[in-house]
């Protein structure tokens, strides 16, 4: 099991944990199990189609996926995974979306002076 | 250190839970509208997306008027009604009000015709870092925060631990170790404890993500985000109340984050909303270094979305974000406006430094040097058209980077200038002869 790091902002629909344990042996498989765990997940990580919500940066082991393989990045044993906020903007990574356990699409990370006030002439 | 006031008495902080005058409405997300109320959050709970501030712009219209705003002390704190703060602070440095400079000289060398240099190196901490860290750490005392701490390029470093210093907060600040040494000692003078961290300009914003959130710091580019962006708009009401209340055709500025750069359009926007002026069309042009460009190559290539750069390489540190938070509004805002994103090589960085040095007399750090090389690029793709009124922003002091000005030149900047270098004299006895000779 890999363990996924909560953020603040996402803890109350963890039941206040910071942190969880989730099955997968991909960072997609991980996320789609966390929302099947958490449903009210679902509505921050995953847009309206399904997609990973593009405000959404995941780590894993401290490196952004996106420098992975994205989504589908193997994670192993005693891995962990942590989803933080992208503060704005969001970025793509990744291949087309696909189903996850959830029955949610997650997949491309895309979708997803002195002189105040006056001009100074030389 | 006091700022001045701007009328009467300013009011006492009233710490957390201030209720907040109504011109500021709280916060509001960019992404799906919802409104929150103000306080240290930067993450909208229902969809993740950012939190910015909103004003009640039609009640500001009626608060301020030009000749209010003239007739104020020098410094940010006479844009005060756009600002997210419901008083004038008591302490901080004084920060703002720099001077829009004539370019007569570099312009032609540029090849363009009416240029302006906002010169934002002169500012307390010498960048314009200063005039986002003055907002944060006012919120940061309204809020209680314990503490003022950043992630940082090297800029904010030496704002964040000064203003800390001016307010009276301890500062934390965290750094990618191979930061010029001039930026790290500039942050310890201030007494801040600075905080190394083997990685890059990412890699510490993802600590400090983590960081901010367990803490009960002020994080200035974190947690305390949404107020600390707003103090870019400052650069925006000076540019335009400069030039007698309008807009330039085009504003060329560096492009790290992208916060400052979709600022000043929100700052414009805000502006004619209020009545101050008239929104004119502004062409905005960005510049990167081509070592770490992710918005650039997004501008270019027509994409929506950054692709991240995991390897930054380039002397521009300043700019050296690989995965730039405001970098796809960024790219929104140059094609909306029918501007640019333009990548820099190094070469190029160094010699835009030199020019406007020797030319105009302003010596600025790394990211001015991009930003004065993307207008002579912006004016060779067309962007920037015969007779535009053009405004620059230099936003750091070449002091930060002292090597990056002979980047180029033979010994790649890697070692202080020595005999030979150009223009400089070989050591001679305090004798008149041998300087005759």
């Amino acid at each position: 099991m890999s363990v996924v790091r909560i953020p603040p902002v996402l803890r109350a629909s963890t039941g206040g944990q910071k942190q969880v344990e989730v099955e997968g042996s991909t960072v997609r498989e991980v996320i789609g199990g966390l929302v099947a765990a958490y449903p009210g997940l679902a509505q921050q990580l995953l847009s309206g189609d399904g997609d990973l919500n593009r405000f959404v940066n995941v780590f894993l082991n401290d490196t952004d996926v996106r420098h992975l393989q994205a989504l589908d990045t193997p994670v192993a044993e005693r891995d962990t995974v942590v989803l933080l906020p992208a503060m704005a903007g969001g970025a793509a990574a990744g291949p087309a979306p696909v189903l996850v356990a959830s029955g949610g699409r997650i997949g491309t990370h895309g979708g997803c002076c002195s002189c105040p006030g006056r001009a100074v002439r030389r | 250190m006091t700022t001045e006031l701007l009328t009467g008495t300013p009011k006492p902080d009233t710490g957390r839970g201030a209720v907040m005058p109504e011109r500021i409405v709280g916060l509001r997300c960019r992404n799906c509208g919802r409104a929150e109320q103000s306080g240290p959050n930067y993450v909208c709970p229902a969809c993740f997306g950012p939190l910015e501030v909103a004003y009640d712009l039609e009640l500001i219209s009626r608060l301020v008027d030009r000749s209010t705003i003239e007739g104020r002390p020098a410094g940010i704190w006479r844009y005060l009604e756009l600002l997210p703060v419901d008083h004038v602070p008591s302490r901080g440095l004084r920060v703002g009000s720099t001077p829009l400079v004539a370019a007569d000289r570099l312009g032609p060398s540029l090849g363009i015709d009416r240029l302006w240099i906002k010169d934002d190196t002169r500012n307390p901490t010498l960048s314009f870092k200063d005039r986002a860290v003055a907002i944060a750490a006012t919120k940061a005392l309204e809020f209680g925060l314990e503490a003022l701490a950043c992630a940082s390029t090297g800029n904010l470093a030496g704002a964040t631990a000064g203003a800390a210093a001016a307010v009276g907060l301890p500062a934390y600040v965290f750094i990618p170790a191979d930061l010029e040494p001039a930026k790290i000692d500039h942050a310890l003078a201030y007494g801040a404890t600075v905080v190394p961290v083997d990685g890059t300009y990412d890699d510490v914003n993802r600590l400090c993500l983590e960081v901010a959130d367990e803490l009960g710091w002020g994080f200035v580019n974190v947690n305390l985000r949404p107020y600390y962006a707003e103090g870019s708009k400052t650069l925006a009401f000076e540019v335009a109340e400069a030039l007698g209340w309008r807009l330039p055709d085009v504003i060329v500025a560096p492009i790290a984050s992208g916060a400052m750069f979709t600022k000043l359009a929100k700052g414009f926007d805000e502006l004619a909303a209020v009545g101050l002026i008239e929104r004119t069309p502004v062409r905005f042009v960005g510049g990167q270094a081509a070592g770490c460009a992710p918005v650039a190559t997004a501008w270019s290539s027509g994409a929506t979305d950054i692709e991240p750069v995991r390897t930054p390489d380039t002397i521009v540190r300043s700019l050296a974000i690989g995965n730039p938070a405001d970098g796809r509004y960024s790219v929104e805002l140059a094609r909306a406006t029918d501007g640019s994103v333009e990548a820099i090589p190094d070469e190029a960085t160094a010699d835009a430094i030199r020019r406007v040095a020797t030319l105009e007399g302003i010596y600025p750090e790394t990211a001015g040097g991009v930003t004065l090389a993307a207008a002579e690029a912006a004016r060779r793709r067309g962007v920037i058209r015969d007779g535009d009124e053009v405004v620059a922003l230099l936003t750091g002091n070449g002091l930060k980077t002292p090597d990056a000005v002979r980047f180029g030149l033979g010994d790649g900047g890697a070692t202080p200038a020595t005999a030979g270098q150009p223009g400089l004299a070989p050591v001679i006895p305090p004798r008149f002869s041998a300087f005759e000779a």
